[in-house]
């Protein structure tokens, strides 16, 4: 913490700097506190409000009488258990395919080096440079009738799984890890005999695990946020996810119980960024731009 | 921070051949028939995840295109030319959407890219409490957008909202926000703004602790004040970052679609939020008119491959 930053040391140290850095100081705390929690404390609060009190004018700040039974009508009206378990499912079963799939391309990629390994890479990094949004009309298309195996995937949980795994920046991200384990590390093991599945899951994976926790959280948080795709693809409510089932239900159900709702629906996102801030934030800054 | 995830491979490509394992069969062929089993070795890892490129992004890429010069009708596909660009070309809305997505874009730069450069600006400052800060900051990010959407729908009602409710305490008279046309982009920035810079507060932060403190004093000595300091050192050592993120942010404002989408219905008061992401999901899904969907998606395709080309330039060169 002794880095030199825009404020001098010299400046601060005198007792009038001093004055001036915790004024500051609690202003910013006060501020930034309000800002980032005040709608959150709002959407907590709002969710024990009565009906009428959500919705009346002016606002209370403070719910003049307080009714959790709110937020287990919203579980109950809004069938909150299905939707929540929808996406458990589908943000898991994303995650399993992303690392099955994404860490043995990644290590293929990496440390195999097949012919026109190179080509492919560059094939995946291109897809990053089109606007995702522009695919989501030829991607729906194909959901519908998938080419060669002539499926239609819509309302099935492998709209979701499959296009999960065309991630090429988790892709790019494993193999530039991948690239800096010693290669003298693995040829060891395979003198001893190891094959190149041993050498993944004995040697590989053990050091990668900073990196596959990174990966791990986004894969779980993106199927968490995501809105427009599930929408799309899964148009059967009691297929949907949570993000999408409240967006659908919104209309239908009171105020404080959609609001409940939607504290419910933060709540698990939340939870994790809590318990795995440093992997997450570190993840973030260590992964380059892509945040 | 963590790992050096990003540094270098630092081995030496050594092309010595490797000895055979103990034991293992001496095949006819030899170092052929060694490469050739490598070989399906290495793509047997890829496949799985090569299929799904295949499938959900290269031939969706393809299908874009050609999509784009095709009508369907009754199940029959037929060829018609630029047909498809000329019926989005004379769409009035298709002004208008170019129109706010530019507007939104700007918007979105003045505030989404400012606002997170000078928080992290102000965060980088204290020596106290930077991680209760850091937290507070990209909290949002972790909400499901349809969570944090609807919420500032709340947050904006003109008649039981909490904006107007703060405004009124400063003596400013209560605002339609969302149902005013002139307003009613603002407001989907502000919230747009709220629920994305958690994330580039971060990387800027990372970016801030890297600027040699010399350079701050040198520029004391010269007599520079807080601004000249952070015009002429800060903005200059953290240009590269900078740049990129600015690209970022446009390439992804241009795509704009869930905060109008949810917060307006979409159009807006007057069609004062309809983007170009938003027409191409009323073409595709309200008209079914997957044609010119298409032909607008490769509009924007073509605007941002430009700045898409730029960034992946300016990162790899980052990255060496």
């Amino acid at each position: 913490m002794s880095t030199r930053t825009l404020i001098s040391p010299a400046q601060l140290a005198r007792p009038r700097g001093k004055v001036l850095y915790w004024v500051c100081f609690a202003l910013v705390v006060v501020l930034f506190t309000l800002a980032f929690l005040g709608p959150l404390y709002w959407m907590v609060s709002g969710g024990l409000k009565t009906t009428q009190e959500a919705v009346q004018t002016p606002p209370t700040w403070v719910p003049g009488s307080v009714h959790p039974e709110n937020y287990q009508r919203a579980w109950e009206v809004m069938d909150l258990a299905k939707l929540l378990m929808n996406t458990l499912y589908y943000a898991f079963g994303a995650l399993a395919f992303q690392l099955v799939l994404d860490v043995a391309a990644a290590y293929s990629l990496s440390k195999l080096r097949p012919v026109l390994g190179k080509a492919i890479l560059g094939l995946m990094l291109a897809t990053l440079m089109i606007p995702a949004t522009v695919l989501v009309v030829p991607q729906y298309l194909t959901v519908l009738d998938v080419p060669i195996v002539e499926r239609n995937l819509l309302n099935s949980p492998w709209a979701i799984w499959l296009p999960s795994v065309t991630n090429a920046f988790n892709i790019f991200l494993l193999k530039r890890f991948f690239d800096s384990i010693p290669k003298e590390l693995l040829d060891a093991a395979a003198m001893d005999g190891a094959g190149s599945l041993r050498v993944l899951w004995s040697i590989v994976l053990p050091v990668s695990r900073p990196i596959l926790g990174v990966v791990s959280i986004f894969a779980v948080v993106g199927v968490w946020k995501d809105f427009l795709w599930p929408m799309l693809v899964l148009p059967d409510p009691s297929k949907q996810t949570l993000a999408v089932g409240i967006y659908s239900l919104a209309t239908s159900v009171p105020e404080n119980v959609l609001i409940a709702s939607l504290t419910i629906a933060s709540l698990p996102t939340l939870l994790l960024f809590l318990a795995f801030q440093r992997n997450i934030m570190s993840g973030l800054t260590a992964g380059g731009l892509k945040g | 921070m963590s790992a050096p995830i990003l540094t270098k491979d630092p081995v030496v490509k050594d092309r010595r051949p490797r000895r055979p394992r103990a034991g293992a069969p001496h095949l006819p062929g030899g170092e052929f028939g060694k490469n050739l089993r490598r070989n399906i070795t290495a793509h047997g890892f890829l496949i799985g995840a090569v299929l799904c490129f295949a499938f959900f992004s290269w031939y969706p890429i393809v299908r874009e295109f050609l999509l784009a010069f095709q009508k369907t009708e009754d199940g029959r596909v037929s060829w018609v030319g630029w047909d498809n660009f000329v019926t989005v070309w004379n769409d009035p809305a298709f002004g208008q959407a170019w129109r706010n997505t530019l507007w939104f874009t700007v918007l979105a730069l003045i505030l989404g890219f400012v606002v997170p450069f000078v928080t992290a600006l102000i965060i980088n400052e204290f020596r106290h409490g930077q991680g209760y800060l850091r937290l507070l900051v990209y909290l949002p990010v972790m909400l499901p957008p349809t969570a944090s959407v609807l919420l500032f729908k709340y947050l904006y009602d003109p008649g039981y909202g909490m904006f107007n409710e703060i405004l009124g305490v400063f003596g400013v008279p209560a605002q339609q926000w969302l149902q005013d046309p002139d307003t009613a982009m603002l407001s989907v920035v502000v919230a747009s703004t709220w629920m994305n810079m958690g994330g580039a507060t971060l990387i800027y932060l990372a970016a801030l602790q890297s600027v040699p403190g010399e350079l701050y004093e040198a520029a004391e000595l010269d007599g520079a004040g807080l601004l000249r300091k952070v015009w002429h050192v800060t903005v200059p050592q953290t240009r590269l970052i900078l740049l990129l993120m600015l690209l970022m942010q446009i390439i992804a404002t241009m795509q704009v679609f869930i905060e109008p989408f949810l917060l307006t219905g979409g159009a807006g008061p007057e069609g004062s939020t309809t983007t170009i992401v938003y027409l191409i999901y009323q073409y595709a899904f309200n008209f079914n008119n997957y044609g010119a969907a298409a032909a607008l998606g490769l509009l924007l395709l073509v605007l941002l491959a430009g700045f898409s080309a730029a960034y992946t330039r300016l990162n790899r060169a980052e990255q060496d």
